[in-house]
């Protein structure tokens, strides 16, 4: 009795916190373990894991969070942060706890572009970024003496790997292109900045790549396909078919993600390899997307719920979590000293990636399905409607900016 | 209570069951949607205000709900003619053969039993500019190849192929149906009168079968009016096709809703789908069903 009283004086009393995610089996497994080791090191505090399929995640955050049943941390994709603000579903990440000056010392550059209305509301444990994936084999038996570093070298590599058979139909291709896979994102994030057209304005509120520049970074991209022949559209059916593609060893290059690590190591059968996006001119300047997903506090976590969150959003984020995600997930660490780590950057693989996290921006999106679209149809009115890519990109952008002002017009700011 | 009485009372207690079903799982979430449509109803936002007719003006100055829209009847214009031609030749060359006809009906009747997405994605295939027997057979003919799926003028087209050898089997079976419910005695008479062949074709079977043409047209209407599985899968990874050139109705209301959130507009996009059912359904059976005697 006596205990009891002390431990509710000082605050001790047991509480419970509810962790959300999707399901992803090896996201699962380990936040299980993790927990435990979180419970173990702070007594007291119970924390209960849900997960459902990512299809329904956000309709059931919708239905449980109004009726007083979601949870105190939730995990979400960086892009919807936005929408589940504008919801009043986060509260913003406290001062005291994660000061802006920490955040922005200790993370990634990339995370930054989740400050929204000047504040942070979520943080990563692990992150993703943008490589070239190779087909050393197809590389060599084209006499490539190594992977690219440029676009020029890039394009050769291309040409020189793409078979087509007596008809012209293309058997291999040297690149395996997909515009709604990641090469909108390039488009976006890399062949835009590396021609020198920022592509959105520093707040986020106009789309700003509508120039001859973005043009013909555009059209370099386009030409791929439409001059050079060294890829096809849809080359292997399917969301993912140009990776498919290159795991079966029918593209010799593709640009994807560090998710995509596991199928590619789990399904191809020829020597393959990672390098970092190639660029302009050797000493040209880098570039990157990057994406993650983000845990955040909900505006239903209050009093001491509220510093057990705290807690354990702390814990989530740490360095020792970020290493063993990226040993049992194969995500990249989101802390800048573990990017830093000589041996992380020198492994092989994961690499490139985390070269990449130095130079990598996550774009601001506010509707993703659309903007994405956007992109994709300005690519297939050049490739498969002729326009020039000048007319293509001015008309994306006026598209794109009237999405941006629309949300920008509903979102007042908090 | 007389006989009569309860054995009515009995078919109304099992009638219930379903009714019960139908209300909750059915009429409900359709009023329900009717609600939505009338509200601001971003998925996650706690606040969901009445803004009125907005939704549906949205959609009216949306191009890419026109082009569902416009694209939804392409589908139903060149699909069902299509469909039914098609199924009533098989029919009809069916109705004369009496050797292996199970067999025949067997075979047109498979694709209808096949999963949608299974069947979507073997014809991605078959479509391939560089790996699909289609445009392999061009190519040994030494015709131009053709890029199908990737083109925007045909990609509409090649996802309608798709959907009527899909539906042929379904739609020969009532077809057979509708002709073995001819009485043969009309022929006898007809083919005593001198009628042969087409006129045959044309003056008797055609209005006699009137009733299963009738079915035909609006089910099959219903269904072109709500495609998405095929569409969906057949253009996965530009979902609605290059330049949304297969884009449906009911596509755009699961990226409005689904992926974009936006419950309010998706639901206003439903109930324009559902206003435009009703009409081509009450229309279709004005039009087209005529009584027959003879």
């Amino acid at each position: 009795m006596l205990l009891t009283m002390s431990g509710l004086g000082t605050g001790q009393q047991p509480v419970t916190i509810t962790y959300w995610q999707y399901f992803f089996q090896s996201k699962v497994t380990l936040v299980d373990e993790l927990i435990k080791q979180f419970e173990a090191q702070n007594p007291g505090i119970h924390v209960v894991h849900e997960n459902f399929p990512y299809d329904a995640y956000n309709q059931k955050v919708a239905s449980a969070v109004p009726a007083g049943q979601g949870p105190d941390v939730i995990n979400l994709f960086y892009g919807w942060v936005p929408l589940y603000v504008d919801g009043g579903y986060l509260q913003p990440l406290p001062v005291e706890a994660f000061s802006p000056m920490e955040i922005e010392r200790d993370f990634v550059p990339m995370v930054k572009n989740s400050k929204f209305d000047g504040k942070y509301w979520a943080l990563p444990t692990a992150v993703r970024s943008l490589s070239l994936f190779y087909n050393a084999d197809l590389l060599r038996a084209a006499d490539i003496a190594r992977p690219p570093i440029t676009w020029d070298e890039f394009l050769t590599a291309a040409q020189r790997t793409t078979v087509r058979d007596a008809a012209g139909r293309t058997t291999t291709e040297g690149f395996g292109v997909s515009p709604a896979g990641q090469d909108h994102q390039m488009i976006r994030e890399v062949l835009f900045r590396q021609w020198g057209v920022a592509p959105y304005s520093a707040d986020g509120k106009r789309v700003t790549y509508a120039t001859p520049q973005g043009a013909e970074a555009l059209k370099w991209y386009t030409d791929l396909i439409t001059q050079h022949n060294v890829g096809v559209i849809d080359f292997f059916p399917g969301g993912n078919g140009y990776r498919d593609a290159f795991i079966a060893g029918r593209a010799a290059m593709i640009v994807d993600g560090s998710f995509a690590i596991a199928s590619v190591r789990a399904g191809a059968k020829a020597a393959w390899g990672v390098v970092p996006l190639p660029r302009r001119t050797l000493g040209g300047e880098r570039s990157n997307f990057g994406s993650y997903w983000v845990h955040g506090i909900t505006v239903h976590a209050q009093g001491p719920r509220r510093e057990a969150a705290i807690k354990f959003l702390k814990f989530l984020v740490s360095e020792p979590v970020q290493r063993v995600w990226l040993q049992r997930v194969g995500e990249l660490p989101a802390s800048r000293k573990l990017v830093d780590d000589p041996q992380l950057a020198a492994d092989p693989i994961y690499g490139p990636f985390i070269q990449g996290l130095a130079y990598a921006r996550a774009t601001f999106f506010v509707d993703e399905t659309a903007q994405r679209q956007v992109l994709v149809d300005a690519v297939n009115e050049v490739v498969v409607n002729n326009k020039p890519p000048r007319q293509a990109l001015d008309e994306a952008a006026a598209k794109e900016q009237k999405i941006l002002d629309e949300f920008w017009k509903k979102h007042t700011g908090k | 209570m007389g006989l009569g009485t309860r054995r009515a009372l009995w078919a109304y207690t099992f009638l219930l069951v379903p009714l019960l079903f139908f209300l909750t799982i059915r009429l409900a979430p359709a009023f329900s949607a009717l609600y939505i449509s009338l509200h601001e109803w971003n998925i996650i936002s706690p606040s969901k205000p009445f803004v009125g007719l907005q939704n549906f003006r949205l959609l009216a100055h949306d191009p890419s709900f026109g082009r569902a829209a416009v694209n939804t009847l392409r589908y139903v214009l060149v699909g069902i003619p299509a469909q039914i031609a098609l199924g009533l030749v098989l029919a009809l060359a069916l109705q004369r053969i009496n050797r292996f006809r199970g067999l025949f009906r067997a075979l047109y009747f498979m694709p209808f039993v096949t999963p949608i997405v299974a069947a979507a994605w073997v014809w991605q295939w078959m479509y391939s500019q560089n790996f699909g027997p289609l445009n392999g057979l061009l190519a040994e003919l030494r015709l131009p190849l053709q890029p199908f799926l990737r083109s925007p003028a045909q990609s509409l087209y090649a996802v309608t192929a798709m959907t009527v050898w899909q539906f042929l089997g379904f739609q020969v079976v009532i077809f057979l149906a509708g002709l073995e419910a001819i009485p043969r005695v009309y022929y006898e008479a007809a083919a005593v009168d001198g009628a042969s062949g087409w006129r045959l074709f044309r003056h008797m079977t055609v209005p006699l079968l009137n009733p299963t043409l009738v079915f035909s047209a609006v089910y099959g209407t219903i269904v072109y009016l709500q495609l998405f599985t095929q569409v969906l899968n057949m253009t996965f990874g530009d979902q609605g096709g290059p330049l949304a050139s297969t884009l449906t109705m009911v596509l755009y209301v699961y990226q409005l809703g689904f992926q974009r959130f936006k419950m309010g507009e998706a639901a206003a996009a439903t109930a324009v789908l559902f206003a435009v059912i009703l009409v081509i359904t009450l229309l279709q059976m004005r039009v087209l069903s005529k009584p027959v005697e003879y």
